[in-house]
């Protein structure tokens, strides 16, 4: 997808440049991770069921606690792409102009319903908000939460996503490079936490994922 | 007529216009571009749909060329 890199990747020299095989190594010990919370839990919580069935509060406590970490997670995940309202409605209008510009009918039909513009790249679908972007993975099934943004505060949330957009476009890899992976899961478990709003835009993207 | 547009706090502002022929706009544009890189713009225009490039010179043949700020990893 591109001919340059990202020029803001240069500022997290750190990171190695994300690939689809790097992505999938990630997301490999994302999925480690949770289990490393829940397993120990639900363990503990059978442990004290099989030692003493009196114990059943205190392993009520420990499933909880192994459903709610998760839930946590991909909170967080849900949250890329919530934003606080920025920029005046004039500009905002007249970012939109801009914005649709940039994308078909399609995504800026999708966008006007959900605030979301769905974006198919190399490493899957992106959906992409004002301070955050979820990519769906080949397949549908699981969702990578990006948290990215423009540091300016008074832009337009309409420019936000061309901002980000147009990064994106320029050059996938860097753009997830640049970006913080805030969580890495299955695509139900964000559906159920992003604004009920957004949710079609979610259910378009895992569709053109398959 | 192609346009330099930055997108801003009021949406976006056009900056310059020109056409191919009129050295004097052109002049203005590529000033006011670069003068927009100095401020930590990026220029950027689209390829094709779904494609999108940086340019560190004005292309003058780009029907619109958009400028924005860098992003970071919120």
């Amino acid at each position: 997808m591109a001919a340059e890199p990202l020029p803001e990747v240069a500022a997290v020299y750190w990171r190695p440049r994300v690939d689809a095989r790097r992505l999938a190594r990630r997301e490999r010990w994302w999925t480690a991770y949770s289990f490393a919370h829940v397993g120990p839990f639900l363990g503990i919580a059978a442990l004290l069921m099989a030692l003493q069935p009196l114990a059943f509060p205190l392993a009520a406590i420990c499933v909880a606690h192994a459903v709610l970490i998760p839930m946590l997670y991909a909170s967080r995940g849900a949250n890329v792409v919530r934003s606080k309202a920025t920029g005046t409605e004039a500009a905002q209008a007249r970012a939109l102009g801009l914005l649709g510009d940039l994308v078909g009918h399609d995504a800026r039909e999708l966008h006007a319903r959900t605030g979301l513009v769905l974006e198919r790249g190399e490493l899957g679908v992106w959906l992409v908000g004002p301070a955050g972007a979820i990519l769906v993975r080949p397949g549908g099934r699981r969702a990578d939460c990006w948290c990215v943004r423009v540091a300016e505060p008074d832009i337009p949330p309409a420019d936000r996503i061309a901002h980000l957009l147009l990064a994106l476009r320029a050059d996938e890899a860097g753009f997830a490079t640049v970006s913080n992976l805030a969580f890495s899961g299955a695509v139900r478990r964000v559906r159920g936490r992003i604004p009920r709003e957004m949710r079609p835009a979610l259910d378009a993207a895992a569709k053109a994922a398959r | 007529m192609s346009r330099l547009i930055r997108m801003d706090q009021t949406g976006h502002t056009t900056l310059a216009e020109w056409t191919a022929g009129d050295a004097e706009a052109v002049e203005r544009a590529v000033a006011e571009f670069r003068a927009q890189l100095e401020l930590g713009y990026y220029g950027m225009v689209s390829t094709g749909e779904g494609h999108a490039e940086q340019v560190r010179e004005l292309p003058l043949d780009a029907e619109l060329v958009i400028m924005r700020l860098p992003i970071s990893g919120g």
